[in-house]
């Protein structure tokens, strides 16, 4: 432990602690930009300066470790006036259209100008207009108010492995680039969207859908039906001051039907399905000598990076959809012709905490009823600004379940908006159709957990099964590359593109950098999945006897040949770089 | 390979054999032809003169005459020079044509050929190097090869004591005998911020790592600065040799040499002084049977200003883009590839071998008080004897200019000089007889930089001056901090406003309020010091900004849009050529009238100025 004195106030910190951190003991409040912890520690915007003393110059507060007996001063006028000039110089390079940005209320260049109360720009010069990559159906790209503070470059980069973005340019021209300026859609980018994420302002955002589904919705001619992702229900809380963790889906359901939904079912049952079909085709690649390891496809993103980066490995790849794509095609098959309506009316919504959903639903061979399984894919933002839109006052809504009979899930599928979920459900089910057993404990602890890489061995029944689970796509890297090298000693794989499963997507609220680097969000989010799991009276996917009947009145065998015509789809290599010719 | 006997036979043969390059009285029946082969003397055309001479000695064959290519001489603005020794003849601005007559003449016919004498500043005509005023206050010690040696061939580096230093450091001298002598001898870092360089190798020395690098930094990159890049054109193995010591020292058998890829002289010949220094062994494993193993690697840096700056310069040499790196940590503690790494320029490793082999003491006893040794500037604007001089610290910015430099061209007055380069500031008439070392300048608002030195006469605007080095370090801010990218770019633009005559009431205090907050917050050097000419030009000529700005004046006249041109009616005689090369047309007058401007019409090119024989017109 080490001893520093900020503002002439004592407080004793951990070695390695940063001053910032040392000053947050003290609820002594730093302003920053560009750092991100754990993620952006760079001290390059130059918002959280101070004055040490014996240091020459100020220094960022963000990454300089304290020293024992360090005296640091944070708010003399000389830092005051150089954060204030800072800001003004970042305003003046900013296009300042905060009326018309998604990030209007959460954006931390707007709170700090609030703070600073800028009331003119004082240094205000040449900003030069930058042309808007909106072409990938994911995520667009606004350098006209991105403020250089790197966040997403080293998200992408450093968390995900990836690094579809970085600096380009010198100086005043410096720009956040991709290869050869090209657009997101035709680089590496596997729009898992953790840089929206990462992004103080709105340089970064999904690619807005809700007009889509206003239109869809004042269509009396659509039968509009939407299913709920089971991450949404505990992030959509946080877009209306609610608690971390808090689980909405009372609310949430009941603010869907106040917009105007024909139909607000649950993906969880998608997930059920996805379980019982990925299970059944693990069992039968187990037994019948097909590619192992077997690696779950739920998480689109990482679907798009094994495209990008591993085609060879695509053998590996459970052909099951992920679960809101399955649901579509059962919505638009089994359920049209059981209510009797054309399914070339239903228009489909998924609320997914996810962007690369988006690109999902445009995929190939996602059309299992000759229709698009799904016509529209809003993020969990994205429902929280439709129902700010309808003025819908959602902390004092009444809760409501979900409509029948596709309201109808387990406890296994809620845990799939979180890493290790899939896994987890996967092995309730598998372990009992192998061991044709029925088992009380359900609870494989090994599998939950925050780390990126977790690796256990199950044993069912005597059968001894190797699982890994990795989340973020840098871990991702690192399985793929022990498959590839013949060093793969585990059967099944989950892997999740996000660090932390959808919990984390990429179409989460967005918290701010002292969030993030204070509260465990998510361990917040996911617990309340697990306590939704635990408070379920089924917790087996293959339980669940809605599924139960659309298999025996409609589907018939698990893996049959319908099952595959509506629930599986194909991969295809994709070329990293689209370099027009 | 060559063991250390050989190498000392060849110092002995070879020292014997060039004895004429530095001793007049030799009595050598030889002669030897040295061509400046530096960078300006090889853009105006000295491989021309030496392919010339080489080619008439052939076909008259000459005998006992030798064509050698050296290094900078120093006096560029005389380049491209040739000097014939032992008896040290000095010839200027020679032509590739004037090859034959030298040889004819000179060599041949033992004539000296006048018309390529050099004329000093009092038009005297000189006939040896060392009679020049421009070489009469200087000291060569990190220059002392160049213009000796053949760059091209270790041989001649080993005659004049090459590798004799490292030779007493591997078998005579501890690591810490060698900090101590570095220490005591006061030599501190010539990049620009003057750190003592005993320390640097000390904190290296005794930081912890199970791999050390040396790193020798050659990314020069101020504008009219060619110090660093002289020294590796002229005189490649002092570096090496150098680096060497300091890997012997602080326990590193890898050196990198950061060089810009638009220096290919200095490049080329360093590589081929570190692949002549590995066929000899004197690069590679267990140096002379000493158990010291040593080997060095050029990297190419691809022009950045910021480069220079030693943490950037290390993330360049590792392959990333180059930007500068929070400190601390060091490179002495966290360097290259984060080991402990020692980082000096160019110049301050010239310095090494003569310290080692003469002794802290004699160092010590040049220069100043806090400023031990020389220092190398590169001297250039507007001053007669442009080109580069070596001055014991100490010695004043008044004899620089003026007994080494000649003055003032032109009979303007002079008016400032910027030292440091985009990173320094201007140091004016009051302040010329400071004398130079690192406390003085940094005391009188400049700095001691890594040496470029600009000279400027009245006809140059401050505002613009400062516009002009703003305008530098807009375009080599790398982008990483906000102060330095976005703040130096809105220094630029108010600079710009007012000298386009667009000032505004306040722009002065902007200007000074932007400067100090870039310079507190910015990351690194570059930002840290990149508002210096804005401040500096501000304190000591303010009323040049304020005139500017309130009176829409530049009483330089460099500011066109501030330019209101006059016809002074005393002077004009009425000749009529200003009329007559007006492209405006807006100049009338009668034949033997005064001549006058219609200045709503004029268009400010400044033609009119240049073609008026009785200096009548000017900027009012």
């Amino acid at each position: 432990m080490v001893n520093v004195t900020i503002n002439n106030r004592q407080v004793e910190v951990e070695e390695g602690s940063t001053i910032l951190e040392a000053a947050r003991k003290l609820n002594i409040e730093i302003p920053t930009l560009c750092f991100l912890k754990g993620i952006n520690e760079v001290g390059d915007c130059r918002m959280c300066v101070v004055e040490v003393e014996g240091m020459r110059g100020m220094t960022p507060a963000c990454i300089t470790k304290v020293r024992d007996g360090m005296v640091v001063h944070t708010a003399t006028p000389k830092v005051l006036e150089a954060r204030s000039v800072v800001l003004d110089l970042i305003l003046s390079n900013h296009d300042r259209k905060c009326l018309t940005c998604t990030r209007n209320g959460n954006c931390e260049l707007q709170r700090l100008a609030q703070e600073f109360n800028v009331d003119e720009i004082e240094f205000d010069g040449e900003r030069v207009e930058k042309k808007i990559d909106d072409l990938s159906p994911s995520i667009v790209r606004d350098n006209n108010k991105c403020i250089l503070c790197r966040r997403c470059v080293a998200a992408c980069k450093n968390v995900q492995g990836i690094g579809a973005i970085d600096c380009a340019g010198r100086g005043f021209s410096s720009s956040i680039s991709t290869y050869k300026d090209l657009s997101l859609n035709d680089v590496n980018c596997t729009f898992c969207g953790q840089c929206i994420e990462a992004c103080p302002v709105g340089a970064l955002k999904e690619k807005d859908s809700t007009k889509d589904v206003w239109k869809a919705l004042r269509d009396e001619d659509k039968y509009v039906v939407v299913q709920t992702a089971p991450a949404v229900r505990v992030g959509l809380g946080e877009e209306f001051g609610m608690e971390i963790g808090t689980n909405v889906a009372g609310k949430m359901v009941t603010a869907l039907r106040l917009l105007g939904f024909d139909k607000v079912f649950d993906t969880n049952t998608g997930a059920d399905f996805t379980i019982v079909e990925e299970g059944t085709e693990f069992i039968e690649r187990a037994t019948n000598g097909g590619t192992l390891p077997m690696i779950t496809s739920c998480s689109p993103g990482w679907v798009r990076y094994m495209e990008l980066n591993y085609p060879e490995l695509i053998p590996h790849l459970s052909t099951c959809k992920s679960p809101h794509q399955m649901f579509g095609a059962i919505v638009k098959s089994w359920y049209a012709e059981k209510m009797g309506i054309d399914p070339s009316k239903i228009y489909m919504v998924s609320v997914m905490p996810c962007i690369a959903k988006k690109f999902e639903r445009t995929r190939d061979d996602m059309q299992g009823t000759g229709f698009d399984d799904v016509d529209a894919v809003i993020t969990t933002r994205e429902l929280a600004r439709m129902i700010k839109q309808a003025h819908i006052e959602f902390t004092g809504l009444e809760d409501s379940g979900f409509d029948d009979p596709m309201g109808e899930a387990t406890g296994a599928a809620a845990i799939f908006g979180t890493t290790g979920g899939v896994m987890e459900a996967a092995l309730r089910t598998v372990a009992e159709k192998v061991t044709g057993k029925t088992f009380d404990k359900l609870d494989y602890e090994a599998v939950r957990g925050e780390q990126g890489i977790k690796r256990a061995s199950i044993n069912l029944d005597g059968k001894e099964v190797k699982v890994v689970v990795a989340s973020g796509l840098k871990n991702a890297q690192t399985i793929l590359e022990e498959i590839k090298a013949g060093k793969a000693d585990y059967q099944f794989v989950e892997i999740m593109a996000c660090p932390g499963g959808c919990v984390m997507g990429g179409g989460q609220p967005i918290r701010s950098s002292k969030d993030r680097a204070t509260i465990d969000i998510r361990s917040k989010r996911a617990g309340a999945l697990y306590t939704i799991d635990e408070a379920s009276t089924l917790r087996k996917s293959h339980e669940n006897p809605v599924l139960q009947a659309i298999y025996k009145d409609y589907l018939g065998e698990a893996g049959g040949h319908k099952a595959h015509e509506l629930l599986h789809t194909s991969y295809v290599a994709r070329e990293k770089y689209k370099l027009e010719d | 390979m060559k063991s250390l006997e050989e190498i000392k036979k060849i110092r002995e043969e070879k020292r014997a054999e060039l004895d004429l390059r530095v001793n007049t009285a030799s009595n050598s029946r030889e002669k030897h032809i040295l061509v400046c082969h530096g960078t300006g003397c090889t853009s105006s055309k000295s491989p021309k003169i030496i392919e010339n001479l080489r080619r008439i000695i052939e076909e008259k064959n000459v005998e006992n005459v030798r064509v050698v290519q050296t290094g900078c001489f120093g006096l560029c603005a005389k380049g491209p020079i040739v000097i014939i020794r032992p008896e040290d003849v000095f010839y200027s601005l020679v032509k590739p044509e004037d090859a034959e007559e030298i040889i004819e003449k000179h060599i041949i016919g033992g004539e000296i050929v006048e018309r390529l004498l050099c004329k000093d500043v009092d038009n005297s005509v000189v006939k040896k190097l060392d009679d020049l005023s421009f070489y009469k206050k200087q000291k060569r010690i990190a220059l002392k090869n160049c213009g000796v040696i053949d760059p091209e061939n270790i041989d001649e580096y080993i005659a004049f004591d090459g590798y004799k230093a490292l030779e007493k450091v591997l078998f005579e001298m501890s690591p810490d005998d060698v900090i101590k002598t570095i220490t005591d001898s006061g030599l501190r870092g010539r990049g620009g911020a003057g750190f003592p360089t005993g320390k640097k190798w000390e904190f290296t020395k005794i930081a912890e790592g199970d791999q050390k690098y040396v790193v020798c930094n050659a990314d020069e990159g101020d504008p009219g600065a060619f110090m660093d890049r002289s020294i590796l054109e002229g005189d490649p193995h002092c570096v090496v040799e150098a680096m060497m010591i300091a890997g012997y020292t602080i326990g590193a058998n890898k050196g990198y040499i950061y060089v810009r890829a638009e220096y290919p002289i200095a490049v080329h010949r360093f590589q081929i002084a570190i692949d002549q220094a590995r066929e000899y062994g004197i690069l590679g494993e267990n140096i002379w049977g000493s158990g010291f193993s040593f080997d060095l690697e050029i990297r190419l840096g691809a022009g950045a200003f910021v480069c220079g700056e030693e943490t950037a310069l290390l993330e360049s040499i590792e392959g990333r883009r180059g930007q500068p790196r929070l400190k601390p940590p060091f490179p002495a503690n966290a360097g290259l590839f984060q080991k402990p790494t020692l980082i000096n320029n160019v110049e301050t490793y010239a310095n090494i071998t003569k310290i080692i082999l003469n002794g802290a003491d004699w160092y010590a006893s040049i220069g100043t008080e806090g400023s031990k040794g020389t220092k190398v500037f590169a001297l250039g604007g507007n001053v007669v004897n442009t080109g580069l001089v070596e001055v014991p610290m100490g010695t004043t910015l008044r004899e620089i200019v003026f007994d080494i430099g000649g003055g003032i061209p032109n009979g303007r007055k002079f008016k400032a000089a910027q030292t440091g380069g985009p990173s320094g500031g201007c140091i004016t008439e009051e302040n010329i007889d400071t004398p130079i070392d690192y406390e003085s300048l940094k005391a009188i608002g400049s700095m001691m930089g890594s040496g470029g030195l600009i000279v400027m006469d009245d006809s140059k605007c401050m505002v613009n001056l400062a516009k002009f080095y703003l305008g530098f370090t807009v375009d080599e801010s790398c982008g990483k901090c906000t102060p330095c990218r976005v703040g130096t770019k809105r220094l630029l633009e108010i600079l710009e406003r007012i000298t386009e005559g667009k000032g505004e009431e306040g722009d002065i205090e902007k200007l000074e309020k932007l400067s100090r907050n870039i310079k507190n917050a910015s990351v690194c050097g570059l930002g840290q010091t990149a508002p210096n000419p804005v401040e500096s030009t501000i304190k000591f000529f303010r009323h040049e900004y304020e005139e500017h700005i309130k009176e829409g004046k530049c009483r330089a006249g460099e500011c066109k849009a501030l330019m209101n041109l006059w016809i002074d009616p005393e002077k004009c005689k009425g000749c009529g050529l200003c009329k007559r090369n007006c492209p405006a047309n807006c100049i009338t007058g009668e034949v033997k009238q005064p001549h006058v401007i219609d200045t709503s019409k004029c268009i400010k090119c400044g033609t009119c100025i240049t073609k008026c024989p009785f200096h009548a017109i000017s900027n009012k």
